[in-house]
């Protein structure tokens, strides 16, 4: 169907070690005997908690609700008793705690009345919602909630749906597995994909290591009569790299800065998130367990369906890890992390649990020096000069590592893999990375403090001179009374004022200020209280104007006395 | 342990395996040369190699540097092998010591040891030699070395004289002098006709030692520890200069073959310029280093009063490989055709 693929640059090719996970079908793990779910297990908001402890709960039950657009419902994986919501040990690199519901199953599994959405009575925004409250996010790397991906950009036509059924990190087959046995479900949710976006074309793009997956989703796609092309890839790492893979299928470019891949017009989704998603509108099942691969170091490796929220150690004993098994490593060999705490739960993202033991995968030999060989550069997908990178990072000159392109870096290891001096390359690009980050925090920070700083003086001095231009007015309205009365006393002094003005230019302005104050003020004074000579009726103001026409030919008022202020550019009322 | 970073899967890959491949990839050079020119090459392998190694270990001592770590590196290995390579092959034992102690003291460790010297310490051994000790370097058998082995060992240990006879000059050098006494009264065919020094295509047996280099480094660039762009380009640069020349005035100019076949031309084009410590690391920088130095090189050796000119042309590139790579930075993954 397609004819051209494209390469991207660099990539390696690790052993793949997937047939040792992939010989046996899909098996579901017994229920743990405590489920802890963490809130947050997906890029944006923390989901805030609906469940407080001593609480029952039925499976499929929403116990978080999302917070925000960019964060998605949580719901209990079976139905027990809530034992706590509190802080346990997330499975992050980072070891740290987040809120948690801890629930104790009741055995029975028994569900929340659940059904398919009425999808012909819905709009996009609807089923966006929909895939929200049912918990659906992105299920192959940073979890990204998924509604928040079903539009284009406004402008850009939606040119390619890209399914990345890649998988090509070594050691992982949860993909293969879901397309070989449930090829039907993932090709219908890919489905209600495209009937939110509305692509031109929709590519399903598989390494080629995967036949039966290839086969199996070839097979469900005639079988439902889509128009959907299933495209073998080379195998080659990190061909499922979203912006690799989309480089491959479509010979598109997504810079690095680009936040949306929908600004190029290109949309991808895990195949494993295309699943979900039918779940939840085929069959209403909000996301509550995933296909998690188990192997590495151990005698059955193979794939189960797991809740989420069951722990990694208990889940990782079904797979009968070997004795000499002495960590977990949560995602692939190439990016996944060793588990600091090995009690952590699986959560949406967590695809895959290796074994590890030194045996598998010894210990790196210590750390050269670099002899600039440049074989990360030949490696690196996103072209970038890891050596250079190595170089300003370890200087701590983190203006260059930006200069040399540091955060399109996607850290996928490719350079350390091929690294002859064993430089634990990634971890200097995400010192480098963390570091900015720290430094962009600190220095906003300084900024936003200075801004208020800066705007606190600028309050001040606008209060003062308030209170200046308030006082001025007071003493200039006197002053204009004053004035007005002596005016009315007697007319003549007012002739002496221009003289006395000319005089000193300094003098002249400081009375043309008061002048204008005085006209400010008179006029003020004017909107407040009529005059007696507002209001006049015609032959009024006729009779006053053939006065005033009078006196002047009499040459009594040279001006009107109203039109002082003239000669200081304050226009005569 | 349990906190070592991804990816937790690595490529056999070591420093010492690619010193190692190095060293294998000149093996057909150095087994031609054993076998054409004289197995006195040997020894002066050897006497480079243990004297490397030594001062390796000293200096490492000397930095408090770990010593099992960074002598199994292999790096002063070859860096020796380079030395003994380029001098004379029966130069006296204590001018290959004095080299490779400038190269592994001064251009290496002084500067910061493996990895951070920037220029190649086999040519600045060379350079060094060649400026202090013009007349032993400039001494190397025109021919076959035709003496025993035992004959040769003591030569090179100084318990036999140096004989006259043995210490003619390179081809290159031999030929440079023949044009310059002849005032232009000799044509180079003339010259290469004499087949006592020149064989087929360049200086006899050396031709053939070239190819074992350039065997070698097709090996190393299948086995990917050297692209082609530097190579290429200095072949590149050392043709076109050649071949323009010779084609201006062919009585004076060797042909460009003639050139990649003689003196350190190809011995330079795979090993030396493609050291990446000293040399450019970008595509585009790599080639513009190399078609430099090409063209150093053989105005050097040309024009120049030494007898070859790879070692100044590397040299002089190496001073200008940090600003090359600079200015020759390769756009990265989506920004083609922009300004990065």
């Amino acid at each position: 169907m397609l004819a051209k693929l494209f390469k991207f640059y660099g990539g390696v090719k690790p052993p793949s070690n997937k047939t040792l996970s992939n010989q046996q079908p899909i098996r579901p793990a017994p229920l743990p005997s405590r489920l802890v779910v963490p809130l947050h297990q997906h890029i944006g908001g923390t989901p805030r908690p609906l469940v407080q402890a001593g609480d029952p709960v039925l499976k499929g039950q929403k116990i978080g609700e999302a917070d925000g657009w960019i964060s998605a419902a949580v719901h209990a994986p079976t139905s027990g008793t809530v034992v706590e919501v509190a802080m346990h040990v997330r499975p992050h690199v980072s070891g740290l705690e987040s809120l948690c519901v801890v629930i104790e199953p009741d055995g029975k599994d028994e569900w929340i009345t659940h059904g398919p959405a009425d999808r012909a009575a819905m709009s996009p925004a609807d089923i966006c919602q929909f895939l929200q409250e049912h918990g659906i996010v992105g299920l192959g790397g940073a979890g990204f909630p998924t509604h928040g991906k079903l539009k284009a950009t406004p402008g850009v036509p939606m040119a390619e749906l890209i399914i990345n059924a890649a998988e090509c990190e070594p050691y992982i087959t949860c993909d293969d597995l879901l397309m070989r046995e449930r090829a039907d479900d993932v090709v219908r949710g890919i489905a209600v994909f495209r009937d939110m976006l509305q692509p031109t074309q929709v590519i399903i793009g598989v390494e080629d290591n995967k036949p039966e997956a290839i086969a199996a989703m070839q097979k469900a796609v005639e079988a439902q009569g889509e128009a959907f092309a299933v495209v073998p890839v080379p195998t080659l790492y990190p061909a499922g790299g979203a912006k690799q893979l989309i480089r491959v299928l479509t010979g598109k470019e997504v810079p690095g800065a680009m936040r949306s891949t929908a600004d190029m017009g290109v949309q991808v989704f895990n195949v494993g998130t295309a699943y979900a998603a039918w779940r939840a509108i085929g069959h209403g099942e909000p996301l509550i367990s995933r296909i998690v691969t188990l192997t590495g170091n151990v005698r059955g490796a193979g794939n189960v369906e797991a809740l989420i929220g069951t722990p990694m150690d208990e889940l990782l004993k079904l797979a009968e890890p070997n004795p000499d098994t002495d960590g977990i490593i949560m995602g692939g060999p190439m990016m996944g992390f060793l588990v600091p705490n090995e009690h952590a739960p699986i959560v949406k993202t967590s695809n895959c649990l290796i074994a590890h033991s030194e045996r598998l995968f010894p210990p790196k030999a210590p750390e050269m020096p670099c002899i600039r060989c440049g074989a990360c550069a030949r490696a690196c997908p996103h072209e970038l000069q890891p050596f250079e990178l190595y170089w300003h990072a370890r200087a701590k000159d983190f203006g260059k590592t930006q200069q040399y392109h540091i955060f399109d870096c996607i850290e996928c290891g490719c350079c350390a893999y091929v690294c002859p001096s064993r430089i634990p390359l990634v971890q200097y690009f995400r010192f480098a990375k963390s570091e900015i980050w720290a430094r962009e925090k600190e220095k906003k920070a300084a900024d936003e403090a200075k801004q208020r700083f800066e705007f606190k003086q600028f309050r001040e001095e606008r209060e003062k001179a308030e209170k200046a231009e308030k006082l001025a007015k007071a003493a200039a309205a006197q002053a204009a009374k004053k004035a007005a009365e002596a005016a009315a006393a007697s007319e003549a002094p007012a002739t002496e004022q221009p003289a006395e003005a000319a005089a000193d230019p300094a003098e002249a302005a400081k009375k043309a200020a008061i002048a204008a104050a005085m006209a400010r003020a008179k006029a003020q004074r004017e909107a407040a209280q009529p005059k007696n000579t507002d209001e006049l009726t015609p032959e009024q103001a006729r009779e006053m104007a053939e006065i005033e026409a009078r006196r002047q030919q009499a040459g009594i008022v040279p001006e009107p006395a109203d039109a002082q202020p003239a000669t200081t550019e304050t226009k005569p009322e | 342990m349990m906190f070592a970073p991804a990816p937790y899967l690595l490529k056999d890959a070591s420093v010492s395996l690619v010193m190692t491949q190095v060293c294998l990839a000149l093996i057909p050079g150095i087994a031609a040369y054993a076998w054409l020119v004289g197995p006195a090459i040997l020894v002066q392998l050897v006497i480079a190699s243990v004297t490397a190694i030594a001062a390796e270990a000293a200096m490492l001592k000397l930095r408090g540097k770990p010593l099992a770590m960074f002598l199994s590196d292999g790096s002063a290995i070859v860096t020796a092998w380079l030395i003994a390579l380029t001098f004379p092959p029966l130069a006296p034992w204590w001018l290959v010591v004095t080299g490779t102690l400038f190269a592994i003291v001064i251009a290496k460790h002084l500067y910061g040891g493996l990895g951070q010297n920037p220029f190649n310490p086999a040519m600045v051994a060379f350079a060094a030699c060649i400026v202090s000790f013009p007349a032993l370097m400039s001494q190397w058998p025109s021919v076959g070395l035709q003496m025993p082995f035992l004959d040769q060992l003591n030569v090179i240990l100084g318990l036999a004289p140096r004989v006259d006879a043995l210490s003619g000059a390179t081809p290159l050098d031999a030929m440079k002098t023949a044009l310059k006494l002849a005032e232009g009264q000799v044509d180079i065919a003339h010259l290469l006709a004499n087949q006592d020094i020149y064989g087929n295509f360049a200086g006899r047996g050396w031709e053939w030692v070239a190819i074992g280099y350039l065997l070698g480094g097709l090996w190393l660039w299948q086995r990917k520890l050297i692209t082609w762009h530097a190579p290429l380009a200095f072949i590149g640069g050392m043709v076109l200069i050649s071949g323009a020349l010779w084609l201006y005035q062919p009585a004076s100019f060797a042909n460009p073959l003639f050139h990649l076949l003689s003196g350190g031309t190809l011995l330079g084009a795979f090993f030396i310029i493609t050291d990446p410590v000293s040399g450019c690391t970008t595509p585009r920088g790599k080639l513009i280093f190399g078609f430099c130095a090409g063209l150093l090189a053989y105005i050097i050796r040309i024009f120049g009063g030494f007898p070859d000119g790879v070692a100044f042309a590397v040299l002089l590139m190496n001073l200008s490989a940090p600003l090359i790579d600079q200015l020759t930075q390769p756009r990265i993954f989506g920004m083609k055709g922009k300004q990065s």
